[in-house]
């Protein structure tokens, strides 16, 4: 048996999430920019070598030092380098970074690589062009006014003289690096590959089987080993009989690693280790264990559920509180209270979670499909004692990230194996074990008392959540609010209310909880875009319209979730994606647009704010027998100056597809402490026959880009919920969704 | 045991149980990694190669049922992605996280080697054996129609 340290809070937060103090505030885009600006100053890397190398013969290789994970940061990051040092993409070759935390802000997610690469980047390749421009004066003994850069080179123009980046680097790396606060940036008005469709850079290794994955990987005498891991969450193994699977071809060995840190971290087990994957695989099912099922055996989907009822009987923990919500309700004439309810929500990344890694006395190495490197880096440097410097982490392309690859659980797991048996292995996850030992979205609960007025105004609007929260996972001491990863936008709603209360119980749970793609807005857009819908009809108005009503004038809501350094909601853009969603969906009776829509379909609208960007979306269903078919989804996204538009158009019609997963057909249900789905047999994905049509608008704004890996996703599920209210006149409210609710 | 098959026109003899998948036998066996495991059971479709030119999910068809047969994996499509389903699969800028492409690259041209000019309802029938989780769907559809328009766009498998 084998004892890895339990990794602590401390240096957990040291190397987890980039920057942040605390987890959800990590992942607020201005703070972990910040950081890296200012990490930047201190250290200033010569921006020749940490982002930009050229070859004599002028071939350039621009570094990504975040993780590609279809997203597309490998594309809209090297353009943004290449724009400042005046390119042809043509020339660009794009290249990983090594894992350095002292030199890149390697943390992949809260849809932060554009947002918050956008600034250093520019200044990095500013920087950089800078000095190839002085290196250009100086050969040439001229003025550098005189010089400019231009299609990987610079260029004299007095006397009509072009030396390649290549024929200048050598002298052009040894110069001062300039103060990066003050280097000219690129004037946007010149931008040519900035703001310009660009296709992906890896599409072609894509395409033909060349691009490798993480689990891909293969090293000479490298192993592969599968584990056995106890499927209530927080058991263990009380004992085990390896015997048969030592007999099945190709299995070497088996060992037992233990649980790690704190909560739903590693959950430990049987490990089997074979010289090929196929034989791992056997030889765990041949594996006679039995499980100490621990203290959650009992705890159940239906267990959770009276917990939530339990909770919205009585008062939560305040969250906010302006004005007198119980008073305007009680007094209100026209009142609403509904229930809403999401389940636990499963990643289903294409590749299962895998890792390699190889750990010698003398250094490691690893092969990590992952979304945080810095601390993959950490937790091999901790199981093998070594310092981080001699943890060598190649970060490799990965089969979708959405959240769970900034975990590092299983790299824990397959550090601990490398330890034991001092050669190169593969820990490779089945389906299986991917659907039942994730990091799900939580499951909550949400009770909404609204009330309108005479007027058509929102007299009062109560929200109070229970759910199985995200931050109580990795606080047990008690230090973390849980509330503070659950709420996002709902508790600054952009709607204007006198009275608004938001309130807040905590339902333990033992069931791992960490990012699902757009985190807390998954469940507090359906909230907040289903309510507002629901007083839409209460006040007897149409549904844009009441929310541009109550939206109001234009004006900033500062990001009550993080006052410091949240960007507020500016009521105008998210009027301005509301509006052209709709029009582009030729919303409004067929009356009014003379273009009725076909038998049995109707339309639904919803809005949103989130990763600092504007999200809105018409989406048109049909529902036949209470069957629901999306047949199309029009989307209006403000994300800031758009830095590859047909990627971020590309990254809406992946999280429109990605919100449809957990709502059509299933959902992830726990029985006697366990996760009852297994693989896509009852845990179906859309398929092509499942798709609507999308079309994506986007707004060409000139601010500074935002977030939109994640975006695209809050909003399509209170669209389609109200479309089905239109449609049918039942709301949904709860997934998946089932016909029997809309009978 | 040995069994000796065509895998993209050479050869091979591998020496594993006759009850290994394919999958397998291609990715660690022959380190043939563009055949991707998904789900282990048919229902992904990642797994996706061509066993006598008809499409085929590897991590459930025995190496013994392949003895004797002509196997084609996505590297064996062309030597440098110039297939024409290939070329509209880059051309429409369809990869998101790329790894279950080549299962939807192999089912795309055994569909169109059926039905050159398939319509939607033929990509829906034929396509949704194969799931891609970054919802790339909306445009391998578009890849499709454009690859069969293409006068090579019916090009059959090894």
């Amino acid at each position: 048996m084998t004892t890895a340290p339990v990794l602590k809070r401390r240096e957990f937060l040291k190397t987890g999430a980039a920057g942040g103090t605390a987890l959800v505030v990590a992942f607020h885009l201005p703070s972990s920019a910040f950081a890296a600006a200012q990490d930047q100053e201190k250290k200033t890397p010569n921006p020749l070598n940490a982002w930009v190398r050229i070859t004599p013969d002028n071939r350039v290789t621009l570094i990504l030092g975040k993780s590609e994970m279809g997203q597309g940061a490998m594309t809209a990051l090297p353009m943004i380098l290449a724009e400042e040092l005046y390119l042809d993409w043509k020339q660009v070759n794009v290249e990983q970074a090594r894992t350095d935390p002292k030199i890149y802000d390697h943390g992949t997610g809260g849809s932060g690589s554009v947002a918050g690469s956008w600034l250093p980047l520019r200044r990095a390749g500013a920087a950089a062009r800078e000095m190839l421009i002085t290196a250009a004066a100086q050969h040439w003994n001229v003025s550098r006014d005189t010089c400019k850069a231009q299609n990987g080179g610079v260029l004299h123009g007095a006397r009509n003289q072009f030396l390649t980046y290549g024929e200048l680097v050598g002298d052009a790396s040894k110069l001062p690096v300039p103060d990066l606060n003050t280097v000219p940036l690129k004037n946007s008005d010149d931008f040519t590959i900035v703001g310009h469709d660009r296709k992906r850079f890896e599409a072609a290794a894509k395409s033909t089987g060349a691009a490798k994955f993480g689990i891909d990987s293969r090293m000479p005498g490298m192993e592969y080993a599968v584990i056995a891991r106890c499927p209530v969450f927080g058991g263990k193994v009380a004992k085990f009989d390896a015997a048969k699977a030592k007999a099945v071809p190709g299995v070497r060995d088996v060992i037992s690693i233990d649980a790690v840190g704190q909560g739903g971290f590693t959950s430990g087990g049987v490990v089997v280790l074979a010289n090929n994957s196929w034989a791992a695989i056997q030889g765990r099912k041949a594996l006679n264990i039995t499980w100490d099922e621990g203290p959650n055996a009992g705890e159940s989907s239906e267990s959770l559920r009276k917990h939530f009822i339990e909770n919205a009987a009585k008062p939560g923990k305040v969250v906010r509180n302006e004005g007198d919500a119980d008073g305007a309700l009680s007094s209100a004439s026209k009142k609403i209270e509904v229930a809403y309810e999401l389940p636990f929500a499963p990643h289903a990344c294409m590749e299962p979670m895998n890792c390699t890694v190889y750990i010698r006395p003398d250094g490691a190495e690893a092969w990590v499909p992952t979304q945080a490197p810095q601390w993959a880096q950490g937790v091999i440097a901790q199981v093998s004692g070594l310092p981080p410097e001699k943890v060598i982490v190649h970060t490799t392309l990965m089969g979708g990230g959405f959240g769970r690859r900034y975990q590092a659980d299983f790299v824990m797991e397959a550090a601990q194996v490398a330890k034991v048996i001092s050669r190169p292995v593969q820990v490779l996850w089945t389906r299986e074990d991917d659907m039942q030992h994730d990091f799900y979205r939580p499951a909550s609960y949400h009770k909404m008392q609204g009330a309108v007025d005479t007027r058509g105004k929102v007299a009062a609007w109560k929200h109070f959540q229970s759910s199985t929260s995200i931050a109580a996972v990795w606080d047990k001491n008690g230090k973390e609010k849980p509330e503070a990863s659950e709420f996002g936008t709902a508790a600054f709603i952009p709607y204007e209310t006198p009275n608004f209360r938001v309130e807040y119980a905590l339902a333990n749970s033992s069931v791992p909880r960490a990012w699902w793609r757009s985190v807390e807005h998954s469940s507090s857009g359906f909230v907040v875009e289903s309510f507002v819908d629901e007083l839409a009809a209460a006040a007897g108005v149409d549904p844009l319209k009441f929310r541009l009503q109550l939206i109001g004038d234009a004006r900033k809501i500062p990001d009550f979730t993080n006052p410091k350094q949240g960007k507020p909601l500016d009521t105008a853009r998210l009027k301005g994606v509301l509006q052209l969603a709709a029009e582009k969906a030729e919303w409004g009776s067929p009356a009014a647009t003379g273009k009725p829509l076909p038998k049995g379909v109707a339309r639904g609208i919803a809005g949103y704010y989130s990763f600092e960007s504007y999200t809105a979306a018409v989406a048109e269903v049909s529902v036949e027998k209470g069957e629901v078919r999306v047949r199309r989804i029009v989307y209006a996204v403000d994300c800031g100056r758009p830095v590859n538009p047909s990627g971020v158009v590309a990254q809406v019609e992946s999280a429109a597809v990605y919100a449809l997963s957990a709502m059509m057909k299933d959902a992830i249900t726990i029985d006697r402490g366990r996760v009852q789905q297994a693989n896509f047999n009852d845990y179906d994905m859309p398929r092509m026959s499942d798709m609507p049509k999308i079309e994506v608008h986007l707004v060409m704004s000139k601010e500074d880009p935002t977030g939109i890996g994640e975006p695209g996703l809050p909003v399509v599920a209170p669209a389609v919920g109200n479309a089905i209210f239109a449609a049918t006149g039942k709301r949904l409210r709860r997934f998946p969704i089932r016909a029997q609710d809309l009978a | 045991m040995a069994t000796t098959f065509i895998l993209n026109g050479e050869s091979q003899t591998v020496d594993v149980s006759p009850d290994m998948p394919l999958l397998w036998v291609l990715r660690d066996t022959l380190n043939m990694t563009g055949t991707k495991f998904g789900c282990g059971m048919a229902l992904c479709g990642a797994c996706t190669v061509h066993l006598n030119g008809e499409m085929t999910r590897s991590c459930i068809t025995p190496i013994s049922a392949v003895a004797g047969k002509k196997v084609t994996t996505i590297e064996g499509l062309s030597a440098n992605g110039s297939h024409p389903v290939q070329q509209a699969w880059i051309a429409e800028d369809v990869p998101q996280c790329g790894y279950c492409q080549s299962g939807q690259i192999m089912s795309a041209v055994a569909l169109l080697a059926k039905k050159p000019n398939p319509t939607d309802a033929d990509i829906d029938d034929f396509m949704s054996g194969n799931i891609c989780r970054c919802g790339t769907y909306q445009r391998i559809r578009k890849a499709i129609h454009r690859a069969a328009a293409t006068p090579a766009g019916q090009a059959k498998s090894a």
